[in-house]
């Protein structure tokens, strides 16, 4: 499965299915993690079920330090 | 006690989480700080480097609020998606709402922050607008329904301190909601100044975290917001252009 992932396309296992997936696949914080799922931004509680397919665009941002 | 829309707080000085030498230093500063608000900015996660260490790990997140910033927005609608993007961190909802519109100066777009102020404020956030010091338009935040306003001293990261106290003032003295100075603050002696004037609170970040010493100078502002508050408070007396002695007249034939 290809999508784009914070403006990279890249190229997922077939195991990679849900959000919660990808944010293993990259063994990403998943506390931090914030999601975007095609313009749609994903809470909390609907974030980790969330379904990719093929061709999505996912944002993956988190707070950083800032004034 | 300083209060925005549904939270209260002990401590009037806010602190930014940017540009600090490391982790340690950083958590120090905040501890030394005494404030409850940190501010944060939102960004993508570098998703080819994971496990990079994050501050809000090194913290007890439940013991301060978080204030995310829409830094990095040019237009209200950046602001708008960045806000939504913080809120469903699930660890907040409110908003300083930082729209830029110049790369030089740093200055808000003040249409735009209006802009995103309405439109956040219709999302049900908790909206804190950095302004710059415009009397008028730190007038039309407030009538929007902005819990707070956030002027700002100088130009960020500047360090030059409070450029137009007069503009302040005016804010100050027309606003029924708080208003937090923010940005531009170099030394204790501003933020001091910056509570004086009436200010609810002070929002700064370089100042300390650029600081030789970053822990001693979070202390410094601790007590330098608390001193200018107390002044405030206390009430300052009338400025006079003659001497006024303070010793006694009277029982000077002795000389």
């Amino acid at each position: 499965m290809k999508m784009i992932v914070n403006g990279r396309e890249v190229q997922l296992p077939e195991s990679v299915i849900t959000v919660r997936d990808l944010l293993e696949h990259f063994q990403l914080n998943k506390e931090l993690a914030i999601v975007e799922l095609n313009q749609s931004i994903l809470d909390k509680a609907e974030r980790d079920g969330a379904k990719l397919s093929n061709g999505d665009r996912v944002e993956i941002v988190q707070f950083v330090g800032g004034g | 006690m300083l209060t925005i829309g549904p939270y209260s707080f002990d401590s009037r000085l806010l602190l930014g989480t940017g540009k600090f030498p490391n982790f340690d230093t950083q958590k120090a500063a905040v501890e030394a700080s005494e404030t409850e608000i940190l501010t944060f900015a939102v960004r993508r996660m570098n998703i080819f480097e994971p496990n990079q260490p994050n501050f809000l790990e090194k913290i007890d997140v439940k013991k301060y609020t978080l204030l995310p910033n829409t830094a990095g927005a040019k237009t209200a609608e950046e602001a708008v998606r960045i806000a939504r993007l913080a809120k469903a961190s699930g660890l907040c909802d409110m908003i300083k709402v930082e729209v830029i519109g110049c790369d030089k100066t740093l200055l808000p777009d003040p249409v735009e922050t209006l802009r995103a102020s309405e439109m956040l404020l219709e999302e049900g956030f908790i909206v804190l607008p950095y302004t710059s010091d415009d009397v008028l338009l730190a007038k039309r935040l407030e009538d929007l329904g902005c819990h707070a306003i956030m002027p700002g001293a100088s130009p960020i990261g500047t360090g030059l301190g409070i450029v137009n106290p007069l503009n302040i003032h005016y804010i100050i003295e027309q606003a029924n909601i708080p208003v937090i100075v923010d940005a531009g603050i170099g030394v204790p002696s501003d933020a001091a100044r910056a509570m004086e004037l009436g200010a609810d609170g002070v929002l700064l970040n370089t100042a300390v975290s650029g600081a030789d010493d970053p822990v001693k100078m979070a202390e410094a502002m601790k007590y330098a917001v608390l001193a200018g508050r107390g002044g405030f408070e206390a009430g300052r007396i009338p400025k006079k252009l003659h001497a006024n002695a303070s010793s006694p007249l009277e029982g000077m034939s002795i000389l």
